[in-house]
């Protein structure tokens, strides 16, 4: 079963870290990305951009409006995202609680749908 | 062996064969299977140029052979070099293909220390012949997941200390039952893929019946192996219709029966008629005698269900579980009346709980009995609940329809 564990966290908090503790956070990272290679559940993943380079488009009254910043002002913003593909939706749950962005933004599990179905 | 087939068919009817006698010859179970993909590759690159040499499997071993010791060597092996270059013989010439070669490789792929994902990679790749590559994209998943999965199922093989040879008596039985699990869900993740690349020509549900015709001519007395090659079959007859042009999913009861299959439902119903009147009953061999009802009814209304409740009562009887009662309960609805199977349904809340398969069903029984809003509620509970995008289409659909009507 593939999920997508979204990262959210806070940009500013993770400026104020010392380059220390971030270093532990990537290490962290490292490592589980490196588990999840080795049992074959990792399907991909990528961190985004500052929050402050993101720009939003609307189309209202046929007409795009783009504007700068995300989409409203959330303390957390998504950060990055990784798919995994694993046996049962626990599993999936455990790796996000493994997470460092777990710790002081959050994880969101979300189940990616198929494209298999049984016969109805 | 003559080219009768394209050289793909071929080439991977030979793999279990080459590599059996490999494994027969060297060991290694792990270097001996990428050494005969490499001789797969090698076939696969020359044969159309240089058309099919006069023993194909001879010439597989061969090739095989030579890059299994180019791998040693390069591996700094010289001891094991010395003595499997002095073992290697002129391949191939009036060896008798090992039929047992096909079930030794397919009880070590399917073996109970590994995950499911990692059987059926490992008995595509190793039994089934199919590249890394095809794998991944038949799962949709990158190459280098699928190469890791099938490395980590061969160390887990090594680590089990699993050999190539056939189990005791005793544990046969119970070891091929998972061999037919295997295929049986290699088959299903053919069968209800509705779109997304074609690994093969006939994809997953093609290799998983081809493999099972070939364990069938190994034990053709087994019951429930015949029961799987008919139920695979009479299933397989009707994937031509069983979705819209647009991917959408149709039911049983709306698939236009003109289209389906003759040749695989006669072939289907001719294996679990012979098996039936044979030997002990097993599950596979029920689910194949409900596909025959199902597939020699005219129509979707003359379905003899008072048949198919029989059997699934024995099905429930033999092998009980939530999906059996799950079927078991429209098929009461159909023999009995809606509220029947309704009731039926009511014992399974815990046992299928928040699985969009129970709503589904229960939303269309509620639609037979006539409760519209209810079953509004139900269909749209499933279509929440499922992991399907054709399923969440075609059950958004059902709710949608009952709205407008």
């Amino acid at each position: 079963m593939k999920y997508i564990l979204l990262i959210r966290n806070n940009a500013d908090f993770l400026e104020s870290l010392s380059a220390q503790e971030r270093d532990g956070i990537m290490a962290d990272v490292d490592k589980i990305v490196a588990e999840l290679r080795e049992t074959g559940e990792f399907l991909g993943g990528q961190a985004l951009g500052h929050p402050s380079n993101t720009k939003t488009v609307r189309v209202r009254d046929g007409l795009p409006v783009t504007i700068d910043g995300p989409f409203a002002e959330a303390k957390e913003q998504l950060a990055g995202y990784l798919i995994v593909d694993v046996e049962t939706e626990q599993r999936a749950l455990d790796i996000a609680a493994r997470w460092p962005d777990a710790r002081f933004g959050a994880m969101e599990v979300r189940a990616i749908m198929d494209e298999t179905g049984t016969e109805m | 062996m003559t080219a009768s087939g394209p050289p793909e068919d071929l080439l991977r009817d030979l793999v279990p064969q080459v590599l059996g006698t490999l494994i027969d010859r060297y060991g290694q179970f792990s270097e001996a299977e990428d050494a005969v993909q490499e001789a797969l590759l090698a076939a696969a690159q020359q044969w159309p140029h240089d058309g099919v040499p006069g023993n194909p499997r001879g010439w597989l071993v061969t090739v095989a052979s030579r890059r299994l010791v180019d791998q040693w060597r390069s591996d700094d092996a010289r001891r094991r070099r010395e003595e499997t270059v002095a073992a290697i013989a002129p391949a191939g010439q009036a060896e008798v293909p090992g039929t047992d070669d096909t079930l030794k490789l397919l009880l070590l792929c399917c073996h109970p220390a590994l995950s499911a994902p990692s059987q059926v990679a490992l008995t595509l790749r190793a039994a089934g012949g199919l590249s890394t590559a095809q794998i991944a994209r038949a799962f949709l998943v990158p190459e280098a997941t699928m190469a890791q999965r099938i490395s980590r199922a061969k160390q887990a093989i090594k680590a089990a200390g699993a050999t190539f040879t056939l189990p005791p008596p005793a544990e046969q039985a119970q070891r091929l039952r998972v061999v037919l699990q295997v295929l049986y869900l290699i088959f299903n993740e053919g069968y209800t893929t509705t779109s997304g690349p074609q690994l093969i020509d006939t994809g997953l549900t093609g290799e998983a019946i081809r493999l099972t015709r070939t364990l069938r001519q190994i034990l053709p007395h087994d019951g429930e192996v015949t029961g799987l090659l008919a139920l695979m079959l009479l299933t397989d007859a009707r994937r031509a219709t069983r979705t819209a042009g647009d991917g959408g999913l149709i039911p049983l009861s709306e698939q236009d029966r003109s289209r389906w299959d003759q040749r695989s439902i006669a072939e289907g119903i001719s294996l679990v008629s012979g098996t039936l009147s044979h030997g002990p009953l097993g599950p596979y061999q029920l689910q194949a005698a409900i596909a025959a009802v199902h597939a020699e009814a005219p129509t979707a209304q003359e379905t003899d269900w008072p048949q198919i409740l029989a059997l699934y009562s024995l099905l429930e009887r033999m092998a009980p579980n939530p999906m059996v009662r799950l079927n078991h309960a429209v098929a009461l609805a159909m023999v009995k009346g809606p509220q029947a199977g309704l009731d039926l349904l009511s014992t399974l809340e815990e046992a299928l709980a928040g699985q969009h398969r129970l709503d589904a069903v229960r939303a269309h029984l509620l639609e037979l009995a006539g409760d519209m809003p209810a079953a509004k509620a139900s269909y749209q509970r499933a279509a929440r609940r499922t992991r399907s995008l054709p399923e969440q289409r075609y059950l958004t659909g059902r709710a949608a329809r009952i709205a407008a009507g």
